[in-house]
């Protein structure tokens, strides 16, 4: 199904087309903070969700569940389940090696590693086994990135020698060189430029084409402009979830509707 | 006090120190004149000791200095990297943490005289063994068991040095990598140990210089034999441990000017290597930005 369809789609989705889905999804910090609690909904495939809310809501480490990035802050508890290809990644038997290397994910500041542009997607790949020469792979991800053009002539420079959205855009390439399923994106251009920010949002529309993506961000006019599904989030509880255009015209919660309206958060 | 005196008795402070440096440097050089006078460059090339016949040459101990240094630092490699890697990587629990930098800190702080006592009566009867077991003659003493005590002296410089530079890897690009499924050995491996390699570089270099300087559980250790080592299970003598051994007993005033010709050899190579340390920590420092 294409993906403009989805705005015309109830939240039963059928399951083929269910990316990722949660139930029931808590979060607990090691000071007892419930920073998510309790949240379940269904990621429609090939399409960008957005989550929003204001600050503190729950809503980066809800994102970060869907990956089990969480787990890397010491005494996280996890409860609930996230359910990908209808396997519960919490579940014992899952690696969480294996998790992170189908659900990419894109943070908030651009963290390229301190090596080559070229080198930090070749090493991507060659940890997921890739053998030999990475040359066509490095170029075709940073071709799907939007970044070929402007760095097919330095690929042995340092990847911090380009600017913030160039460097968000190669952290985007070198998640792509894992072919993951989901790319998760973190408030991606929260620290980038206008013109920067432009040409990521126009980057996730050319995406979602073959990735399913889910991003966190503050910025409404980006969840409005650039997402099929929106999620608000409100300390820690899902409040409501809907197809962008919906929530955004005619959201059914009066918290929803004073938050996109900018009367609190 | 006002501040322009405050400034000159600290200043003064100061200068004492590099009056100290230039003190014991121009000692060093005007004793060992004669040495130099009677030698020149071939004191560094001459393969006798002996001061029975009065001929000097300092290379047995230079070797002996360069192959006692290098092997202790080839075995404390591994060992010090990996108890870097843990406290600054693994260890999550602050008070684990602070217990393992804690004992890492007393293993520094043990007198070098009971490492070569503890070396003597453990470390040589294994030495001795291997050296059976080997077809060499089983001294115990000697370049090998000097080595191992050297290495595990040195581990404390080695590793707290790592573990610090490995805790400042910025998360955001451990987290990076984790978050492209890597493995925690590949993150450690392939984006940590990259990023502090001018760190490493430095406690490679500052466990070297305390190894090539290290004297008493040396001299308790090496044999003290004044010939040329010929493999690591030879008795031999570093440039400090023949200085401290023979020191005392120097008869002849040629015998003492060699002693200070050797003590200005060990200080200059100190030096450098300090010097050639510090730029190479600068060089790499700036590539990694």
């Amino acid at each position: 199904m294409p993906s403009h369809d989805i705005l015309h789609m109830e939240l039963n989705f059928p399951s083929d087309h269910i990316a990722l889905s949660t139930k029931n999804l808590e979060v607990i910090y090691a000071d007892g903070a419930r920073a998510v609690k309790g949240i379940s909904l269904s990621i429609p495939k090939k399409a960008t969700t957005a989550i929003i809310g204001p600050s503190g809501c729950g809503k980066s480490t809800a994102l970060r569940a869907f990956n089990r990035m969480n787990e890397l802050i010491p005494g996280t508890v996890t409860k609930g389940e996230v359910l990908f290809h209808s396997r519960n990644i919490y579940a014992p038997s899952i690696d969480p090696v294996t998790v992170r290397t189908n659900i990419g994910m894109v943070f908030q500041k651009p963290n390229p590693f301190p090596k080559s542009i070229y080198e930090n997607i070749a090493w991507a790949a060659r940890i997921h086994g890739h053998k030999g020469n990475c040359d066509e792979l490095v170029e075709s991800c940073l071709r799907k990135a939007a970044l070929w053009d402007e760095v097919k002539d330095k690929l042995r420079r340092s990847a911090m020698s380009l600017s913030g959205g160039q460097q968000q855009r190669l952290c985007i390439a070198r998640t792509l060189a894992l072919t993951p399923e989901v790319i998760l994106m973190d408030e991606p251009t929260s620290a980038l430029d206008p013109l920067s920010t432009a040409s990521i949002e126009e980057l996730t529309s050319e995406l979602k084409k073959d990735y399913t993506i889910i991003i966190v961000t503050h910025n409404l006019q980006q969840a409005g402009r650039i997402s099929d599904m929106t999620a608000f989030m409100l300390l820690g509880d899902l409040i409501e979830y809907a197809p962008t255009k919906k929530l955004f015209v005619n959201p059914e919660d009066e918290r929803t509707e004073r938050y996109i309206t900018g009367r609190f958060g | 006090m006002n501040d322009r005196r405050y400034f000159r008795i600290l200043s003064g402070a100061a200068l004492v120190i590099l009056l100290l440096f230039a003190a014991i440097l121009l000692t060093l050089v005007v004793d060992s004149l004669p040495t130099m006078q009677a030698y020149g460059l071939s004191f560094l090339t001459g393969r006798q000791w002996n001061p029975v016949t009065q001929e000097f040459g300092a290379l047995p101990f230079l070797v002996g200095t360069l192959l006692t240094s290098f092997v202790a630092l080839l075995l404390s490699l591994p060992l010090s990297l990996s108890v870097g890697i843990v406290m600054g990587e693994y260890l999550r629990s602050p008070f684990l943490s602070k217990a393992m930098s804690v004992f890492i800190n007393l293993l520094a702080s043990i007198p070098s005289v009971v490492y070569g006592l503890w070396g003597m009566t453990t470390v040589v009867p294994l030495v001795q063994k291997l050296e059976i077991a080997a077809g060499f003659p089983p001294y115990g003493v000697g370049i090998l068991s000097a080595a191992l005590v050297l290495a595990i002296m040195i581990i404390p410089y080695m590793a707290s040095l790592t573990s610090e530079v490995m805790k400042r890897v910025p998360d955001s690009i451990k987290d990076g990598a984790l978050a492209l499924g890597a493995t925690r050995q590949e993150m450690v491996t392939g984006i940590s140990l990259p990023y502090i390699r001018s760190g490493i570089a430095a406690g490679v270099l500052l466990s070297l210089g305390r190894a090539l300087g290290e004297t008493m559980a040396v001299t308790m250790l090496i044999g003290n034999a004044t010939r040329m080592p010929n493999s690591i299970f030879s008795l031999g003598n570093t440039l400090a441990s023949v200085v401290a051994s023979q020191f005392n007993e120097a008869e002849s005033d040629l015998h003492r000017s060699a002693m200070m010709a050797l003590a200005l050899i060990l200080f200059l190579v100190s030096f450098l290597t300090n010097l050639i340390g510090r730029k190479i920590v600068g060089k790499s420092e700036a590539a990694n930005v």
